[in-house]
């Protein structure tokens, strides 16, 4: 039998039945959809945050009080701190010729007011390299004047948000509040230049890191944000930084430098997981649609028995009726996966239309996995169906009892 | 050109076993024509399977052409029916997707021919058996007797050696069982070789060869050698 003889047969045997092969292309339509969205979505939301992360500067470094157990792993999440690192400690790595620039921080929330209104900020101690290193950009006046980081000063940066709670429509610039018991003179405003991997640097007011410091009243910093030269000074950086520190705490290594390679390796890796998870998931509702095909067909097997048995007749071997019905199961399981596939593709477009700034896109390899796993679920459910119509006795098929 | 020698058939139903043929010893030579008569359960059909092929005897021999076909496998045996064996049947067994000129297409487009050759073979058979008009229409179209002449040229498309017809005018008027043996007979006049099973008498006596079955046996043969 010729290839394209056996499709058209396969064809026409689908298309007689039309509610049965609609209810097939329907459940492998629906597995092949889910499988293809939940992997773009998984995939969108990775390059979305691979992107955030970009946005920060790809030169950095942070190193944080408390050692890591794992070399190279995600961030401890209750490191204790044997040690606090100061703002000498962090004046002392810019020795290290491999690094650029340095930002020592202290982050805390303290009541922020301009009477009779009050707010609770995230007061973020820090000196005027923090411009640059997390790409900030001014709606108002300057940010914190370059100088000597152990001298504070009175003055504060306001993000977008906490200048319009607290100062509405008037004007901040040159006003005073007051944090805690403190006066602040407003030299600054954010331009509302929403979030930053979930910090939203709209609600965070920025002061000199040395009145932070007594503002908290404490001697230690929450971290140090570190710039390499370039990027391939990165791993010199963090040499010299572990080896500097360490001279300063008495030959203890008691801290963690995380570069935003390790990081983004990180995130990268579980949001791949994430990913293979939910289309695992969502493959289970391709293998329900194959268990429909074996059953579909089965039922088709047995209304057609006269049928096989007079192809046997006609002088079809075994292996050419296994064939018949395999193509029929694969060419339903196909037109399904392609109903599936357009119907994704429609829904991611409608999605990016609606949320431009998710990145929202057809992963380019989902429609390949989707498709052949449910071409392979088609042919796989459907050859018992096929078998159990190649082994029909003809002689038992053709006699109407 | 078909030999058995002592056939039986057993089939198991239950608990019981029932002997649908009982020694049956049967030659038939190239282009005779057979009719097989006996009352319902007689194993007229089982004996119109084996020889077609679509069934397998329990013992005893059975040669198609010289060939021993229980020494063949299944697809050496699909084959043989594909080449040599025309099956007619009481219910026609038509596709019933198929328009009437793809029905009788069938065992050419399994037999792998070309599109050119097919078309031209099928239009030839439609012209024979009065069925030009009819090329497109559906089984369910069609009267019974066209129908079983869309299964006679579907049967014999391929210039089977032997026609098999199981009750061929079963389940027709007379006018249309007359045309159809009419048709059978003239194949047989080509020099196909034609068995078929029929329950009406004055059918069977038209065969040059009568054969009566009665529980599985061949109770009596017109042309037995002695
Ligand atoms: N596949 C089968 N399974 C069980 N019994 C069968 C089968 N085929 C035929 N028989 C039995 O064998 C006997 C002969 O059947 P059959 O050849 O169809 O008779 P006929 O065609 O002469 O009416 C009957 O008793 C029938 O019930
Ligand atoms: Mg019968």
């Amino acid at each position: 039998m010729r290839p394209l003889d056996l499709l058209m047969f396969s064809s026409r045997a689908a298309t007689a039945n039309r509610g049965r092969s609609l209810l097939m292309l329907l459940a492998m339509a629906i597995g092949v959809f889910s499988v293809i969205l939940l992997i773009s979505l998984g995939e969108s939301a990775r390059l979305y945050v691979m992107d955030q992360f970009a946005s920060l500067g790809t030169n950095l470094l942070i190193v944080l009080p408390g050692r890591s157990e794992t070399t190279g792993g995600p961030p401890p999440l209750l490191g204790e701190t044997p040690r606090d690192l100061t703002l000498e400690d962090a004046l002392a790595l810019t020795r290290s010729p491999a690094i650029r620039a340095i930002c020592p921080i202290v982050a805390g929330s303290a009541p922020v007011s301009v009477p009779p209104l009050e707010r609770e900020l995230m007061v973020i101690g820090a000196t005027a390299e923090l411009y640059a290193m997390r790409h900030l950009t001014m709606g108002q006046g300057s940010f914190l004047p370059p100088g000597d980081p152990t001298r504070g000063g009175a003055v504060c940066v306001l993000g977008a948000k906490g200048k319009s709670e607290l100062f509405g429509n008037r004007q901040a610039l040159g006003q005073w509040l007051r944090i805690g018991q403190r006066r602040f003179r407003v030299i600054g405003v954010l331009s509302s230049t929403g979030v930053s991997l979930g910090e939203d640097l709209g609600e965070m007011i920025v002061i000199p890191v040395a009145t932070a410091q007594s503002l908290f009243n404490t001697d230690s910093l929450f971290r140090i944000v570190v710039e390499a030269t370039a990027p391939e000074a990165i791993p010199r950086a963090k040499d010299s930084i572990l080896s500097i520190i360490k001279a300063r705490h008495e030959g203890e290594d008691d801290i963690t430098v995380i570069t935003q390679d390790a990081v983004l390796a990180t995130f990268d890796r579980i949001f791949k997981a994430l990913t293979l998870a939910v289309a695992g998931v969502a493959a289970i509702s391709l293998v329900v649609a194959g268990i429909m095909i074996m059953n579909i067909m089965l039922v088709a097997v047995s209304n057609r028995r006269g049928e096989i048995g007079l192809l046997k007749a006609l002088g079809a071997p075994r292996q050419q009726i296994m064939r018949l019905f395999l193509s029929e199961a694969a060419l339903l399981s196909l037109t399904g996966a392609a109903a599936g596939c357009l119907l994704a593709y429609a829904s991611i477009r409608m999605l990016s239309a609606l949320y431009p700034a998710y990145l929202i896109g057809l992963a380019p390899w989902s429609p390949v996995i989707a498709v052949s796993v449910a071409l392979t679920t088609g042919i796989v459910f459907g050859v018992l169906p096929a078998r159990r119509a190649a082994k029909l006795e003809p002689a038992l098929a053709l006699s109407r009892r | 050109m078909i030999h058995l020698a002592n056939v039986e058939r057993v089939f198991q139903v239950g608990e019981s076993e029932v002997h649908a043929l009982r020694h049956v010893t049967l030659h038939v030579a190239a282009g005779d024509y057979l009719s097989i008569m006996g009352p319902s359960g007689s194993g007229k059909s089982t004996l119109l399977h084996l020889i077609g092929l679509l069934d397998q005897p329990d013992s005893g021999t059975f040669e198609l052409d010289a060939v021993a076909v229980a020494g063949l496998d299944e697809s050496q045996q699909a084959r043989l029916r594909r080449e040599k064996i025309g099956f007619v049947f009481q219910f026609f067994h038509l596709v019933p997707r198929l328009t009437a000129a793809e029905n009788i297409e069938l065992p050419l487009m399994l037999a792998g021919l070309d599109l050119a050759e097919r078309r031209q073979r099928v239009d030839a058979a439609m012209a024979a058996f009065g069925l030009s008009d009819r090329a497109h229409h559906r089984p369910d179209q069609l009267s019974g007797g066209q129908r079983q002449r869309v299964a006679i040229a579907r049967a014999t498309i391929m210039r089977p050696a032997v026609i098999l017809a199981d009750e061929p005018t079963g389940n027709l008027d007379r006018a249309a069982g007359h045309e159809v043996i009419d048709i059978l007979e003239n194949l047989n006049r080509q020099g196909m070789t034609l068995i078929m099973v029929t329950h009406d008498p004055e059918l069977g006596q038209r065969a040059r060869r009568r054969i009566q079955m009665i529980d599985g046996r061949i109770e009596n043969d017109s042309g037995a050698p002695g």
